[in-house]
């Protein structure tokens, strides 16, 4: 009554608002409508893509609405705030009634709501005073609260169960506001980025994804060593990254890391994600006579100039690609350089790694190849820091505990009532619950045949 | 030996659903109790097969050294998605006492194997793990979105019936009659959408517990991430529509609809679009 009083007041009108289950219904269905754009236009790329597609206009309008981020603009996330500030407040309306059902030590009866429900009825020739001693035991070991009243021309059994499942619901309601609360915790206070760590060398910070900023780290992590390996088809098997946490140069911990098993240190995970190779140091080059055979071998650095044997003039590498595309075809990795003859134009020049006589095309007298080089690569982080992640985890267990409460337990009550009629009696076993009443109507006829037939094998 | 390889075996499989279909379909409309019982037989036999060829394909993966659950794909995921669609009918086939159910879901499971088995995108090779898809939650989170999955496209069955029940009023019609009672249809799709939503919200969990162990982030707005929490917002809005508003009958049957709908682009639409999800296909 205390509610229709300060109605006009308008916190309450707005908590008004708030408690109805239709503005439920709307925002869930507005969350799923919605949610359907960001699948449909791709989501963060660069403006440019985004002109090219929809042209100019579109491009303004969509940037205004923040389209192209929709998850996490303001609109997208007002809802996901109204709908939590709607959980929080149906919930509270209704749990302080729910409440009181669930911890109340005298549980309430009402004998006409039983009569007026399922129930299921059978004589007996027995008195009430014979049957209220076989038939107690019979509800009691299958219900945990059972209490008998003594009436006027017989006794009435009630008993009930799953009185505590009527918190299933708010289980589940909690446990969306924790996955939201798990995920705001992660925005504030953590961070995703990525570092690429060439084998042998170590870091102290890495890039973050959104922003592109360098995020610094409390310790270095060093790659020892990075490993790839191949299905016979081709595809990658598995990338293993030996890796070691420095803290002030010394060791703290050794981890080989492969995908779906990272390493956690100190509140940060570090993935494997992606690898790479690293242009070699040193190359050792093979320059061919095409007419003697005579091979020659060299040393060299990237951009250190050398003599071409035979004196035919320089040769620099310039550059490592680690994949080359020539006529539509990726030769892999290779080196680009510049070669100065005597008495000539500098010429460019490429030298995959892996097609020696590729170089045979230039026609010249003198073949460049490589004969080796310095194989490394580089390993692909993901490093992560979400202090949110226990607080949604602990959601998601409660989520489906809750669920699984919500939908498939209920709180079932039962009343057996028996009545005297001449020297016999008759029998009523009604029951009710809160969900699932064609289930409880089956329970009830099962709890009736069970005492007709305890009845039935009654002495006298 | 060689002849009967997985891929045979339920191909199969896929020709006894079809058939259990057929005598379920038939008995209906002929009101031939025989074929009904016909169609019992005839779907478990189809379950044997399916267990038989996932298990015989498990087997293969190990002889060929690449040893995994078969749940990879979409062909592996679509016969298991027909075998939980049986199992669970037979399971309400035998609670409930009638089989013109069966003439509304089995042939999904057919649909779906019949797909698996014949269309040409799909390929039924035995197809070693990528790193990304090594990890034991990837099984969890296939099996429970399939089983989700699942009891949806019962409850969409269901539904179906329900709509065409509604209609006559009177109880006239011949064909309807022998439907169950729309009350009984009402309870038992919700039911089902229940113990699908269950089984969603555990699937969309692993999914995002493997996603974490696997690249740092629970929840990324990959289409089909997203699309699978469209499907959760549509079923949670159709509960909540029945609790606490009381909707029943034509009205969440249409919603009921609408979710498999959604259940469909999850599955198979999103691999239109880009994203981490793509080697599902």
């Amino acid at each position: 009554m205390k509610k229709n009083e300060v109605s006009s007041n308008p916190v309450n009108g707005l908590w008004k608002f708030f408690a109805s289950v239709k503005l439920t219904v709307m925002l869930l269905l507005t969350l799923a409508v919605t949610s359907v754009i960001g699948t449909v236009i791709p989501q963060n790329e660069n403006p440019a893509a985004y002109i090219h597609e929809y042209g100019e206009f579109l491009y303004r309008m969509f940037s205004l609405l923040n389209i192209f981020d929709m998850y996490h603009s303001w609109w997208f996330q007002f809802l996901i705030f109204s709908l939590t500030v709607n959980i929080v407040v149906c919930s509270i309306e209704r749990l302080s009634s729910t409440w009181k059902t669930v911890f109340t030590k005298n549980p309430s009866f009402d004998i006409v709501r039983f009569r007026n429900s399922f129930k299921d009825e059978f004589p007996d020739n027995h008195t009430p005073k014979e049957l209220k001693s076989a038939f107690l035991p019979v509800v009691s070991r299958s219900f945990r609260y059972t209490k008998i009243e003594e009436t006027e021309k017989g006794f009435v059994i009630f008993a009930e169960k799953g009185r505590w499942t009527r918190l299933g619901v708010y289980a589940v309601h909690l446990s969306v506001i924790l996955l939201l609360l798990g995920g705001l915790i992660g925005s504030f206070f953590g961070f995703d980025g990525s570092v690429n760590i060439p084998e042998g060398e170590g870091v102290k910070s890495i890039i973050l994804r959104n922003t592109g900023k360098e995020q610094p780290l409390d310790f270095e992590i060093k790659c020892v060593d990075f490993s790839v390996s191949f299905y016979e088809s081709g595809a990658p098997k598995e990338y293993l990254s030996k890796l070691v946490i420095l803290e002030k140069g010394k060791p703290v911990i050794k981890k080989d890391i492969i995908v779906n098993d990272p390493l956690r240190y100190r509140g940060i995970n570090i993935f494997q994600s992606s690898y790479g190779t690293v242009r070699p140091e040193k190359v050792e080059l093979n320059f061919t006579n095409r007419e003697t055979g005579m091979i020659y071998r060299k040393n060299a650095a990237i951009g250190e100039e050398i003599d071409i044997p035979e004196a035919r003039g320089k040769f620099v590498i310039k550059e490592y690609t680690s994949s080359f595309n020539f006529r539509g075809h990726n030769l892999g990795e290779a080196f680009l350089g510049i070669l100065t003859p005597p008495n000539g134009d500098p010429a460019e020049l490429v030298i995959p790694l892996k097609y020696p006589s590729f170089d045979k095309m230039r026609k010249d007298d003198l073949i460049i190849s490589v004969e080796s080089s310095e194989q490394r690569y580089y390993t692909g982080l993901q490093v992560t820091k979400d202090p949110g992640v226990p607080v949604v985890y602990t959601g998601f267990i409660l989520m489906i505990l809750g669920c699984f409460v919500a939908f498939f337990m209920s709180h079932q009550k039962i009343c057996v009532e028996v009545v005297k009629k001449g020297g016999k009696s008759r029998v009523m076993v009604a029951g009710i619950t809160n969900k699932n009443k064609m289930g409880m109507q089956a329970r009830t006829q099962r709890m009736s045949k069970l005492l007709s037939e305890k009845a039935g094998i009654l002495k006298g | 030996m060689n002849i009967m390889n997985s891929s045979n075996l339920l191909s199969i499989t896929t020709f006894i659903y079809g058939l259990a279909a057929f005598f379920y379909i038939f008995s209906f409309v002929f009101k031939k109790p025989f074929s009904g019982r016909l169609g019992t037989w005839t779907a478990l036999a189809g379950i044997a097969g399916n267990i038989a060829g996932i298990t015989l394909r498990w087997v293969e993966s190990y002889r060929l050294g690449i040893g995994h659950a078969p749940l990879s794909n979409l062909y592996e995921s679509l016969v298991f998605f027909s075998l939980v669609i049986v199992v669970i009918y037979l399971v309400i086939e035998r609670s409930y006492a009638n089989r013109i159910i069966g003439a509304f879901t089995t042939p999904l499971a057919f649909l779906a194997m019949a797909y698996a088995s014949l269309s040409p995108n799909i390929s039924d090779r035995i197809q070693p793990l990528v790193p990304a898809l090594k990890s034991n939650w990837l099984i969890a989170h296939v099996i429970s979105c399939f089983i989700g999955y699942a009891a949806f496209a019962i409850a969409f069955g269901l539904s179906i019936m329900l709509l065409f029940k509604q209609k006559d009023e009177k109880n006239k019609n011949l064909f309807l009659k022998a439907f169950p009672d729309l009350k009984i249809l009402d309870e038992l799709s919700h039911q089902m959408i229940m113990f699908g939503f269950l089984f969603l919200s555990a699937g969309i969990i692993t999914g995002a517990v493997w996603a974490n162990s696997a690249w740092g982030r629970y929840w990324g707005w990959d289409p089909k991430e997203t699309w699978s929490l469209i499907t959760w917002f549509i079923y949670a809005t159709l509960l909540h529509a029945r609790f606490t508003r009381g909707w029943q009958g034509k009205r969440l049957a249409y919603l009921s609809i609408i979710g498999f709908s959604a259940v469909l682009f999850t599955y198979f639409g999103v691999n239109l679009l880009p994203g981490l999800h793509s080697y599902g296909q």
